[in-house]
């Protein structure tokens, strides 16, 4: 494998993480400060996708689309949390995931039927269209770039928001003692539809910057969704550091298992037998870190304990 | 010799030393009483002799077994009994069922998959008779989610008696109790420490004179003095840093 | 002890119409419905198995379905290795389930409550990937099996023999067993551990191993299941470990009523019959079936079981703590 493969493919892995990290953030602080399981979360990430999809074909400018998309994510978000999830917060778990699971159907079967069953996709936009040179023979699309970035940036405001402001220590005291939010005379249920809602939308936007690069089609967040358990496992539940280390984390270890696995296993055995155990092994490793993980440290990388 | 041996314990939570140098020692036939104001560190101790906890230095030992490093079951398997301050029981088993569950920890297997455990003759009878021990026969069948708190609390006890202990740890046995329950309890507890020695702690004075052969005073994770009861209440460490305050 | 004799008559009452089933529907003219009785059969049987784990055991597994998935793979590579005899792969399919659910259990109960469910659901998805990538065995497409295993030689566990006969048999030993297994010492603790683990380890038992070894029963009986599916589909592929379907057994388990005798079996056959009924007037009816869980896990506690059977004021200890719709899950979270 030459270096540029690998830098590539580092870049991919980086980009797969922010997007990782967006989803993973708001089921980490909704669980951290609401005890609630949301299954339905990897479904804010499909309907963040089709909204962009929808408000594309209609205003045809992407800019736009983003906007509105986001706008929309929010809304739906606490329309949900409205008629459905505001009942579930004092129930036990097993009452969530039943819920959820049943919003995941309708809604997956929803998207099926206003958009068909096909994988939909959209164009990046123009002006982000082109690739930069990086080296003499790399070429890397600006698109994936500006996804990091925008993944990077609104990583940064989270713990900005999260270590810095009267929400955030409100968030943080959720997650760690809930009795003394509640002590403090806070409006309980004001504060879990802001964290509902950014999550909802973080999930959302995350939907919205991966529709141009992954496949639209229904259900796509129901994948997505387990791998953001992974990260919230690996990083700590609650903990949006924890979160974000683990999610570059899974998203490096997924993105360069795939390739440098079976050309690892070259190296020692037939070509035959590694192209077949490659795959199989390269699917498994995330979960392996995650079993790792659980080893030797049972609450996390970085645990909500302490610090956001 | 000693049931219960309890040599340089200590234990820290950060920078606090919660236990310090904590050693005392219960012989057979024997009661002996924790007492100290709240947070002097008597829930640690327990903590580490029950194993919820396990303590930085020093050493446990129950019934000439070395048992500072052993899980929790591994303890009780090995003879601790114990009570919990905030009543712990399991609400949706019947009482016989509960005590029956403490009788089974002690009788053999439970990894046995088949025969109905309802059914167990040995199980049912040590549990009846542990309940008519209690003065609780008649309540055998009764769900135990719907007992009086006092109930519970001998329930409890039933159910650490059920696994035929060496030892028994009892935390605060007469929290929550009335005068008339804390005095049957007494008398029940007076009864039973002659053929199983015990560590009580406990606030009620009234039965620690009455029950403790010899009491130890903990201020600060410190043992400030040992001895009997009425070398304890005449002991001025003990008395300024603990019994001088309920006393004047 | 009313209680127990009733849901031995139910069952009874539903094995003798099961068992006329195959003997009735020919004759008047629905013979396609014994597809649809021994698909429920199967999730009935993989369902007593879940709620063993989680109504007994108060463990919230959401991977189940991946030891279905493991015990369908496990006896068609068997097959396509020429191994025909059901009781070898029998044997193969609980030995693989029963070691998968011995290390993926170990490290799962390290932790307890949402990490569980958590961890179970991520060891479910990787089974299912890890299957998906078995190029092999048809990778994504599964594997459609030329050969089906026999007993000695005979069809008779064949879908041209008795399969429908095999199916409810083994549906039958799983419900007398696992209604042993939680009346025996074995499920008292069990119980005791899901109402209070702390207490439950104080009396003197390792919750640990005794929640493992749940686990590790329950995987088996749900491959058992998944062998079964191998010889009625005559094919296998990874849809059966996708963590919708174990989301599906979940459903089984809740709406059936937690922890109750019959209540997997009634919540299989409503799955079957909802879905059947459903997809008979839409295509879509996902559209309604979502909505009705939801509305399910909000206002029916207690599931099928109870609206059915309601209990008698003093229930017996071994299912009265279950039938709260979980309550005693929050039990085990308190130790996250």
């Amino acid at each position: 494998m030459s270096f540029t493969l690998l830098l590539i493919q580092c870049l991919n892995g980086l980009q797969y993480g922010t997007l990782l990290f967006l989803i993973a953030a708001g089921l980490t602080l909704v669980f951290g400060v609401m005890g609630f399981i949301n299954l339905a979360h990897g479904v804010q990430y499909m309907v963040g996708a089709y909204l962009v999809f929808a408000f594309h074909q209609l205003t045809g400018s992407f800019l736009v689309s983003v906007v509105l998309s986001m706008v929309a994510a929010l809304l739906f978000g606490l329309l949900l949390e409205h008629f459905v999830f505001r009942r579930l917060y004092g129930r036990d778990h097993l009452t969530q995931v039943l819920a959820t699971f049943g919003i995941i159907i309708f809604l997956n079967e929803l998207a099926k039927v206003i958009f068909g069953p096909a994988t939909l996709s959209i164009q990046p936009p123009e002006f982000l269209a082109g690739s930069i040179q990086l080296t003499e023979q790399l070429r890397y699309p600006v698109y994936r770039f500006v996804t990091i970035l925008a993944g990077l940036v609104v990583a940064a405001l989270l713990y900005v928001t999260v270590t810095r402001t009267r929400v955030g220590m409100l968030i943080r005291a959720g997650a760690t003692t809930p009795e003394m939010v509640s002590a403090l005379g806070v409006d309980v249920q004001k504060l879990f539809m802001i964290v509902f809602g950014v999550g909802a939308m973080l999930a959302g936007f995350a939907g919205v910057i991966a529709a141009p690069i992954f496949a639209i089609e229904p259900g796509m967040g129901d994948n997505i969704l387990i791998i953001a358990f992974v990260v919230t496992i690996i990083g700590g539940i609650g903990s949006i550091r924890g979160a974000f280390l683990a999610a570059l984390l899974v998203g490096l270890f997924d993105t360069l298992g795939r390739t440098l696995l079976t050309e690892g296993l070259e190296l020692v055995f037939p070509p035959s037998f590694s192209t077949q155990v490659g795959p199989a092994l390269a699917s498994m490793l995330i979960y392996i870190l995650m079993a790792v993980i659980l080893v030797v440290r049972p609450q996390g990388l970085l645990p909500a304990k302490g610090a956001a | 010799m000693s049931v219960l041996e309890i040599r340089g314990l200590n234990k820290h939570f950060g920078a606090v030393h919660v236990s310090r140098d904590i050693s005392l020692s219960v012989p057979e036939g024997q009661c002996h009483a924790l007492i100290g104001p709240n947070g002097a560190g008597k829930t640690t101790l327990i903590h580490q002799i029950s194993g919820v906890l396990r303590p930085d230095a020093g050493e446990i030992v129950l019934a000439g077994r070395n048992i500072t490093a052993s899980a929790i079951w591994q303890r009780a398997q090995a003879g601790l009994g114990r009570t919990f301050q905030l009543t712990s029981i399991l609400p949706s088993f019947s009482v016989l069922e509960n005590v029956a569950l403490g009788a089974q920890a002690k009788d053999g297997s439970s990894f046995r998959f088949f025969r109905p455990a309802a059914r167990e003759r040995t199980l049912n009878d040590t549990a009846m008779t542990t309940l008519e021990r209690l003065n609780m026969a008649e309540r055998a069948h009764v769900p135990a989610a719907d007992l009086s708190h006092g109930e519970r609390r001998l329930l409890e006890l039933a159910i650490a008696l059920a696994g035929a202990p060496r030892f028994l740890l009892l935390d605060e046995p007469m929290a929550g109790l009335g005068r008339v329950e804390s005095a049957m309890l007494t008398d029940i507890l007076a009864d039973l420490r002659r053929s199983i020695p015990m560590l009580l702690v406990e606030h009620d004075m009234d039965a620690i004179f009455r029950l403790a052969d010899t009491v130890s005073v903990l201020v600060n994770g410190q043992v400030v003095a040992q001895g009997t009861p009425d070398e304890v209440r005449n002991d001025p460490a003990a008395r300024a840093a603990y019994l001088g305050d309920s006393k004047t | 002890m009313m209680r127990v004799d009733r849901s031995f008559l139910v069952m009874g009452l539903v094995f003798a119409l099961l068992l006329a089933a195959p003997f009735v529907l020919p004759l008047i003219g629905q013979a396609y419905l014994l597809n649809l009785l021994i698909k429920a059969m199967l999730l009935a049987i993989a369902a007593i198995s879940l709620d063993l784990l989680i109504g007994q055991g108060g463990m919230l597994s959401l991977g189940h379905a991946a030891f279905v998935a493991i015990g369908a793979y496990a006896a068609a590579i068997g097959l396509d290795s020429g191994i025909e005899n059901i009781l070898v792969l029998l044997l193969i399919a609980l030995a693989v389930s029963g070691l998968y659910a011995l290390v993926t259990g170990a490290l799962a109960l390290r932790t307890s409550g949402i990490y569980f469910l958590m961890i179970t659901l991520a060891f479910g998805q990787m089974t299912y990937f890890t299957l998906t990538s078995l190029a092999p065995y048809g990778g994504d497409d599964g594997l459609t099996l030329w050969s089906l295993a026999t007993l000695f030689g005979s069809d008779v566990v064949q879908s041209g023999g008795h399969l429908y006969i095999v199916i409810l048999l083994t549906l039958l030993v799983t419900w007398w067993g696992v209604h042993r297994l939680s009346n025996s010492r074995f499920g008292r603790v069990l119980r005791a551990a899901r109402d209070n683990p702390e207490r439950t380890e104080i009396i003197g038992f390792s919750v640990f191993r005794y929640r493992l070894t749940a686990y590790v029963i329950a995987g088996m009986i749900a491959a058992v299941a998944g062998l079964l599916t191998v010889q009625q589909a005559e094919f296998v592929s990874p849809a059966l470990a996708t963590w919708q379907r174990s989301g599906d057994l979940l459903v089984v388990v809740v709406l059936g009523g937690l922890g109750t005798r019959n209540g997997a079996l009634f919540g299989a056959f409503f799955l079957v019959i909802v879905e059947e009924v459903l997809g008979s007037f839409m295509h879509e009816w996902r559209l309604l079936y979502g909505p009705l869980l939801v509305l399910m896990a909000l206002y029916a506690r207690g599931g099928l079981s109870h609206l059915l059977l309601p209990a008698p004021k003093v229930s017996d200890p071994a299912k009265s703590g279950a039938a709260k719709t979980g309550a005693h899950l929050v039990n085990t979270e308190q130790a996250t």
